[in-house]
């Protein structure tokens, strides 16, 4: 393993060879759902891209939550209402840890990593965008980090542009300096492509965007996963992930932002939680965090998702890395091995994910006969219109890795994939 | 959804139409024309559609692309639907939908030879998930005859 191939910029880096013994099989049995059959086979789960699976851990603290310590948050002087508050805290702690925040108050819990976006665009950028600013995306975006901003754009009058990728799914930084200019007012970028698994060099992308005085957003659900994330070491301004694809629950998300700039933020949703004081005539806000979480949040989920992080890091991402590193190696190689699959996106700096054609069937085609095989793939277009127009393709079906994943389940995939071509012959 | 042979579902007659698709094509003085579109997947297609002046199919056709399901789908129907009143049509329609969905079957007599020849397709019954692929065209089809455009859904 070619050590200089490593990814992140974060605390744990190290090649395969300084990392310490990786027992998959000791991770596997942590992970319930692993064990079930689908179809009467062994389960290969590789789309952890779109959804991680959960374990044991999570599952046990979200049901501890709701056994032991639950009732709504930050309301009410009960004993419950307070465990429940302390356990809910401590989660942003140990998500601002896991980002090393500077403080817990920069992490905003919400919904989802969609909603994170949304949050920023809205609450920053109704407030910031004028008519004829500009917002940088990319070509590669999920279409959360792509709509949020076409909306605020049409309502403050800024313009949306993308920097393109080359053919093999290369962030191309020149050409992102290029439109770089003063009018540019956000960039917002993915950290790993959730098709192409290109691992975007986000540390460059701020320093460029802050040399022109923009502020920059990671929509980081692919990237977080995958390797450690310093939100100070990385300079960026915001940083959004899912807990559900973190191994932790679904319905929960967090967005981390500089405290500065979330403290000059309008509220994004208005309601419960969010408030100082409310009259009929007006109303004053709560301070960051509170301001941003309107309503009820996901009490029991904030719990699991710091128990997923928890597993995480006894985990050891440097194995996780270098486990992930190894296996992305091997899929890529038995794939090409099979005529007539072709594998989109070869960036150089890419993890975890592999997009792939299988001739001319269709990427349904494809999912529906693996999956008889027991191997679950997503298929589609994964959210990236603009990415499979400029691929040229409607639909791919992708493989995605996971802290669990396996030879076994690659090697799976590759046999179902000869049955899909015996079929489509 | 354990069931389902991968065979039952790709049998040879619906590869045959997926690959090579019957009535791929535009026409020209289409009295009536629509789009299917599925956006979970992105699947597209356009079907056109020439009626007489008794209001019978004089021609159908469709071009587009997706799965080998609503490829074959859309192909089988070209086929069948040729010559139907728009009733007709409209009724083998809700046979199949009703097959394909397990609902029981709408009233009325059905087209013996149509409901037989879709039989073929009766495997997707077993795979929830593409039932949708196979009722693209036709729900672009109905939409061609009312005037609109057909957005498939979970069926």
């Amino acid at each position: 393993m070619d050590g200089s191939r490593h990814l992140g910029l974060g605390h744990n880096s190290g090649s395969a060879a300084a990392a310490p013994a990786y027992d998959v099989e000791r991770v596997r049995a942590d992970f319930p759902i692993l064990h079930r059959p689908v179809h009467g086979k062994r389960l290969a789960y590789l789309d952890s891209a779109g959804s991680a699976q959960k374990p044991r851990a999570v599952i046990d603290a979200e049901v501890r939550a709701y056994e032991t310590a639950y009732s709504n948050v930050h309301r009410g002087a009960s004993y419950l209402s307070g465990v429940a508050t302390q356990a809910y805290e401590d989660a942003r702690a140990t998500v601002a840890r896991f980002v090393n925040a500077r403080e817990a108050r920069e992490v905003v819990f919400t919904k989802n990593a969609t909603e994170a976006i949304n949050l920023v665009a809205f609450a920053w950028g109704r407030k910031a965008l004028r008519p004829g600013d500009e917002i940088l995306i990319s070509e590669m975006e999920h279409h959360s980090n792509i709509v949020p901003w076409q909306l605020v754009a049409e309502q403050t009058g800024a313009v949306v542009k993308a920097v393109p990728i080359d053919g093999a799914g290369n962030f191309l930084l020149d050409e992102y300096e290029r439109l770089l200019t003063p009018r540019t007012k956000m960039v917002a970028v993915t950290h790993v492509s959730n098709v192409l698994g290109t691992v975007v060099p986000i540390a460059d992308v701020a320093r460029l965007a802050h040399k022109v005085g923009a502020k920059v957003l990671i929509d980081g659900c692919q990237g977080i996963v995958h390797e450690p994330v310093d939100v100070q070491a990385l300079d960026v301004d915001f940083y959004v992930c899912s807990a559900h694809k973190l191994y932790g629950p679904s319905a929960i998300g967090a967005l981390w932002g500089r405290g500065a700039l979330l403290d000059a933020m309008p509220p994004f949703q208005g309601g419960g939680g969010m408030i100082e004081t409310v009259t009929i005539e007006r109303t004053t806000f709560a301070p960051v965090p509170a301001r941003f979480e309107a309503g009820t949040p996901a009490i029991a989920q904030a719990p699991a998702f710091a128990a997923a992080l928890d597993y995480i890091g006894s985990t050891g991402f440097a194995a996780i890395e270098a486990h992930e590193r190894a296996l992305l190696d091997y899929g890529t190689a038995l794939l090409q091995d099979i005529p007539g699959v072709m594998i989109h996106g070869q960036a150089r700096e890419k993890t975890a994910v592999i997009a792939f054609t299988v001739g001319e069937v269709h990427a349904h085609d494809v999912a529906t006969i693996v999956d008889k095989h027991g191997v679950a793939v997503r298929s589609g277009h994964h959210c990236t219109q603009p990415l499979h127009a400029k691929l040229g393709v409607a639909a791919t079906c992708r493989a995605s890795l996971g802290m669990y994943s396996t030879r076994a389940d690659l090697d799976q995939l590759a046999a179902a994939l000869r049955n899909v071509q015996e079929i489509f012959r | 959804m354990s069931g389902g042979d991968l065979r039952d579902l790709y049998q040879e007659v619906i590869l045959d139409h997926g690959k090579r698709p019957r009535n791929f094509r535009a026409i020209a003085n289409a009295t009536r024309q629509a789009r299917g579109h599925n956006p979970l997947c992105g699947d597209q297609l356009t079907v056109y559609l020439a009626l007489d002046d008794s209001g019978r199919v004089a021609d159908v056709s469709f071009q587009g692309r997706g799965c080998a399901i609503s490829m074959a789908s859309a192909s089988m129907m070209t086929e069948l639907l040729k010559g139907k009143t728009e009733a007709e049509a409209r009724h083998i329609f809700a046979v199949f939908h009703a097959k394909m969905t397990g609902q029981p079957p709408p009233d009325g007599p059905a087209d013996q030879d149509a409901v037989d020849q879709l039989e073929v397709l009766s495997g997707v019954r077993e795979f929830p998930m593409r039932v949708k692929c196979a009722t693209l065209a036709w729900h672009a089809f109905t939409a061609a005859l009312d005037g609109g455009d057909a957005t498939a859904r979970t069926e």
